[in-house]
């Protein structure tokens, strides 16, 4: 039965628009069995608590691509413990942040943001599937 | 016999219509005050009187009720999170023609309890989670609740997996809890009409006696809903027509009393132009909204606050003193009439002020963002900018001499550009202010409704 499914919300944060990635994401996660609530683009951070508190999520993917993610993303950790869901998993992808940086040092930046999982370009969703049935706990 | 006999027990007057349904013509319509605290057969007797004075003695095949009096139906609105599942038992609750007391989100605290006692709700609807969701906090807010110490009607409208559970905590304590369908079944998926639909049956078998409207019931047949959802339903006959009479398109309802301002949009609201993204709840085709902050004579200080003099002053043309001075007479005396020129424009200029502010909160809003690739629009609610008519109803609007100087504050406003108010609307009057009887009739006569609509509702 569907709603038995576990939920994870799905969105592009921030000023972004683009939104293949997204349809992408929505279609492989909810081929692997998840309920997707996808927020589509230019969603911003409180969107994705509502959604969250709302449908009883296990996990929020936030997804940028144009640049600005450090900023956008900066502070959604804090409003989760502050709305009461502090467990969620948060989970980050994208590209993050403009140029060619080393991406550890973003990874390592977002980690400290309270992001669980931090994804560098050209991931493949399979991974993010993989990692989403560890960290919930997850058979098969 | 072909008459039918439509009655709306205002808060302030009980107004009948009599309607030939054979020949589909108002017979003649009359008022009388409401005696709900007495007997409200008084008022009732009252008002047939004048009206058979004009017409003779008639007799009806059937006789519908309409009600706001006795303070309307009160109900109070608990969800989960405050732009979701309480903004869908909101919703479901206008629509349904409540008088919204509070809403609640998240979980309630014991003083929340204490407030919600005090205010008295004639029916509470518990709302909480989308299916399959947040179990958690509508478990909880359904025990707090049992401490409420009030024996009110419950309606369970939240996440269906934790409806059995609800109704079992509350039904210990409560004589009457009603389960129906999830307001919001899946995020921003808005499913109103089955809980509109069981707050219009409790309001039924309920309300209807405990207000001692049932004193009426040896006349009539049936005291059918509300009377802000007779005109609801009145106002979607008219709009959207039925597949044998044509409606006459998109339209929006203006209702001003003394005490608050209703505003009723029948359109589906997508937005106009392209680069548009929409946010937000969806809207119901057929939206209601209630403003209990403006009004023209018990929330008239309440209109002087949240519109400004300045914007009254300057739709009269008068001072911002001369406004002051009207406002502080009209709330002195709620039986106030203008007495001079000026007073006159103060007047219409608050009527103005309550259609504009009322409007505003009502219609969707565009907002810009900028992108990396350009400017995109966001809008969040209904873009009526192509809305063609404004109906004006309510006695304020329909006893006045220049409605449409009250209704222009419906139309858009190059002041606030991102209001998607409509762009070059028509006024409309309900000059027999027959449009809560319409709702009525139409419940069982829909194609006659829309057709004395279209005849009795004029452009002006």
């Amino acid at each position: 039965m569907e709603n038995s499914k576990v939920k994870v919300v799905l969105g592009v944060i921030g000023a972004d628009c683009h939104a293949v990635g997204n349809k992408i994401l929505n279609y492989a996660l909810t081929s692997a069995g998840f309920e997707v609530v996808n927020l589509g683009v230019l969603v911003p951070q409180k969107e994705f608590i509502n959604a969250a508190i709302e449908t009883g999520a296990k996990a929020i993917l936030v997804a940028s691509l144009y640049g600005h993610g450090e900023i956008d993303c900066r502070g959604l950790k804090d409003s989760c413990r502050e709305a009461g869901i502090g467990d969620i998993k948060l989970y980050v992808g994208g590209n993050l942040v403009v140029g060619k940086t080393d991406f550890t040092e973003v990874r390592n930046k977002f980690l400290a943001m309270g992001y669980d999982r931090v994804y560098e370009p050209g991931i493949l969703p399979d991974q993010v599937i993989v990692d989403l049935k560890n960290d919930l706990g997850m058979q098969g | 016999m072909s008459n039918v006999l439509l009655i709306d027990f205002g808060s302030t007057y009980t107004k009948i219509t009599a309607v030939d349904v054979e020949s589909g013509v108002v017979l003649g319509t009359a008022h009388g005050i409401t005696t709900v605290e007495t007997d409200i057969m008084d008022g009732l007797n009252q008002a047939l009187g004048e009206l058979f004075a004009v017409t003779g003695k008639l007799e009806f095949s059937k006789v519908l009720g309409c009600s706001s009096a006795a303070g309307g139906l009160k109900m109070v609105a608990i969800g989960l999170v405050l732009e979701l599942t309480v903004e869908a038992a909101k919703r479901a609750a206008l629509g349904a023609g409540a008088k919204i007391m509070g809403v609640y989100g998240n979980e309630l605290s014991e003083y929340e309890i204490e407030e919600i006692a005090a205010l008295n709700p004639e029916i509470i609807l518990l709302a909480g989670g989308t299916d399959g969701g947040n179990k958690e906090v509508i478990i909880h807010n359904a025990k707090m609740l049992t401490t409420l110490g009030k024996d009110v009607p419950i309606i369970v409208a939240g996440n269906k997996s934790a409806a059995p559970q609800v109704v079992k905590i509350l039904s210990e304590v409560m004589t009457e809890v009603v389960h129906t369908a999830n307001v919001m079944p899946r995020l921003n998926e808005l499913n109103i009409e089955p809980a509109r639909e069981t707050i219009r049956d409790v309001f039924l078998r309920r309300i209807v006696e405990a207000k001692g409207l049932n004193k009426a019931n040896e006349f009539v047949d049936s005291m059918v809903m509300p009377t802000p959802a007779a005109v609801l339903k009145a106002a979607e006959l008219l709009g959207k027509g039925t597949s044998y009479e044509a409606g006459l398109g998109d339209l929006m309802v203006i209702d001003i009393g003394g005490a608050t301002t209703d505003v009723y949009s029948i359109a589906k609201g997508d937005p106009q132009r392209c680069n548009v993204a929409l946010k937000g709840l969806p809207e119901p085709f057929a939206k209601r909204t209630v403003e209990g902050d403006l009004g023209m004579r018990y929330s008239a200080t309440a209109l002087y606050k949240a519109a400004g003099a300045k914007m009254i002053a300057d739709f009269a043309g008068v001072t911002e003193a001369d406004v002051e001075a009207y406002m502080h007479k009209v709330e002195e005396n709620v039986e106030y009439l203008p007495e001079n020129e000026t007073e006159s424009k103060v007047e219409i200029a608050m009527g103005r002020a309550c259609t504009r502010l009322a409007t505003e909160r009502h219609v969707g809003q565009l907002e810009t963002v900028f992108t990396l690739n350009g400017p995109a629009f966001v809008q969040n609610g209904k873009d009526l900018t192509a809305v063609k008519i404004v109906v004006g109803t309510g006695g304020v609007i329909v006893n006045h001499q220049q409605p449409a100087g009250i209704l222009k504050g419906a139309a858009y406003d190059e002041s606030t550009l991102q209001m998607l108010k409509p762009e070059k609307p028509e006024f409309w009057i309900d000059e027999k202010y027959i449009m809560a009887s319409m709702g009525l009739l139409g419940m069982e006569y829909p194609e006659l409704a829309i057709r004395m609509m279209k005849k009795y509702i004029v452009r002006r």
